[in-house]
């Protein structure tokens, strides 16, 4: 591996950008690839190749590619998870401490300061200014998710609609079927798509059953993971549980 | 929480880094700008049950000293021999560590796995 290569790498690893080192390991050359550019190294990649490097990105999945290219070995290195919680609530108290053991940065935004306070939330980064503000100083990139738990409109559209105008991989909204209905209603009033509104993930969370805040937590962070993964869903048509 | 580094401003919702503290690949660029030969071992595939996932990777200097880990302490002795070598040849070399391979046993890589493991000059 070339020094310049490296150099390069450490400063796209420290300005957070979604970077793959390419290796070919028959002639010892390689490529630094950021965002499908090819931006240090010698090696030349075709575009089938350039996608499939992509979905390694996106997967977060460090290998040899399959065959007939086993010989490039790619490295990926992504930018932390970010998880963004709107609203400093009970359920949020329970979501912060595991989306931190699940190595995410968290970040709680509340403008109501007595709900958002460091000894309600330890290690977490929080933020008091209004969610449309805090969501684009926070610059949501396709490794951050994004979950409103407020019900309050006021607060959580705001952060929707700044989820929905970035590539943020998860956006999760507590609230009934009743309660989220009214939301994508309100939302496709803005001038949102279906489509578009296919991305939240409302009721929140993998229907587990339980409704105790923990547990609410837990479903959040499991439809997290599997969507971060690209997994398919555990049951093909399952309803997803009423929360809230 | 003192001294976790946090504040309130609006930076600190930033993430704190995208380079993690104890980084292989930033310790080989130390050692490298002060001068030192450095090779890296990186593991490129598993099969089975392995110590280490892929992309796991260690880092060697011509003395021997190193940084990172390609598996739970079974292999690294075998993979700073085979950085010596490839820092003084600058010819790239693939190992391979498994349940059939006589050396395997002999480092003890009995976690029933196998490993491949590519070692590379940096310069």
């Amino acid at each position: 591996m070339k020094r310049a290569v490296l150099r390069q790498l450490q400063d796209a690893r420290s300005n957070k950008r979604p970077v793959a080192l390419v290796t070919d390991l028959e002639e010892g050359e390689e490529a630094l690839i950021d965002d499908g550019d090819l931006v240090a190294g010698e090696l030349l990649l075709s575009t089938p190749v350039l996608h499939e490097i992509d979905a390694a990105v996106r997967y977060d999945r460090s290998g040899r590619l399959a065959e007939p290219n086993a010989h490039l070995f790619v490295e990926v290195f992504n930018p932390p998870l970010r998880l963004i919680v709107v609203g400093a609530v009970h359920i949020a108290q329970k979501l912060a401490p595991m989306a931190r053991l699940a190595e995410y940065e968290v970040t709680v935004v509340d403008p109501r300061r007595a709900f958002a306070t460091d000894s309600r939330f330890p290690s977490v980064h929080l933020r008091h200014d209004w969610p449309d503000d805090a969501l684009t100083a926070l610059d949501l990139d396709r490794r951050t998710a994004v979950i409103t738990l407020t019900h309050d409109p006021k607060l959580d559209d705001p952060a929707l609609v700044q989820a929905l105008h970035s590539p943020c991989f998860y956006i999760g909204a507590l609230g009934s079927t009743r309660t989220h209905a009214k939301r994508l209603e309100r939302l496709s009033q803005e001038g949102f798509s279906d489509v578009q509104l296919e991305r939240i993930h409302g009721p929140l969370g993998l229907p587990l059953g339980g409704r105790a805040p923990a547990e609410i937590a837990l479903a959040a962070m499991a439809q997290m993971t599997q969507v971060l993964h690209g997994a398919a869903p555990l049951v093909k048509g399952a309803k997803p549980a009423a929360v809230g | 929480m003192a001294g976790d580094g946090r504040d309130m401003t609006a930076d600190a919702a930033r993430p704190t880094g995208g380079v993690p503290q104890d980084d292989e690949l930033q310790t080989a660029l130390a050692w490298l700008e002060a001068g030192r030969t450095v090779a890296r071992a990186a593991v490129v595939s598993t099969w089975g049950s392995s110590p280490r996932p892929t992309g796991s990777q260690m880092i060697v200097d011509a003395d021997g000293n190193m940084a990172g880990s390609v598996s739970g302490g079974c292999i690294e002795g075998a993979v700073v021999d085979a950085a010596k070598q490839t820092m003084r040849s600058g010819k790239p070399q693939m190992l391979e560590f498994g349940v059939s391979d006589e050396q395997a046993w002999d480092v003890g890589l009995a976690c029933g796995g196998t490993v491949h493991v590519y070692v590379e000059k940096m310069e």
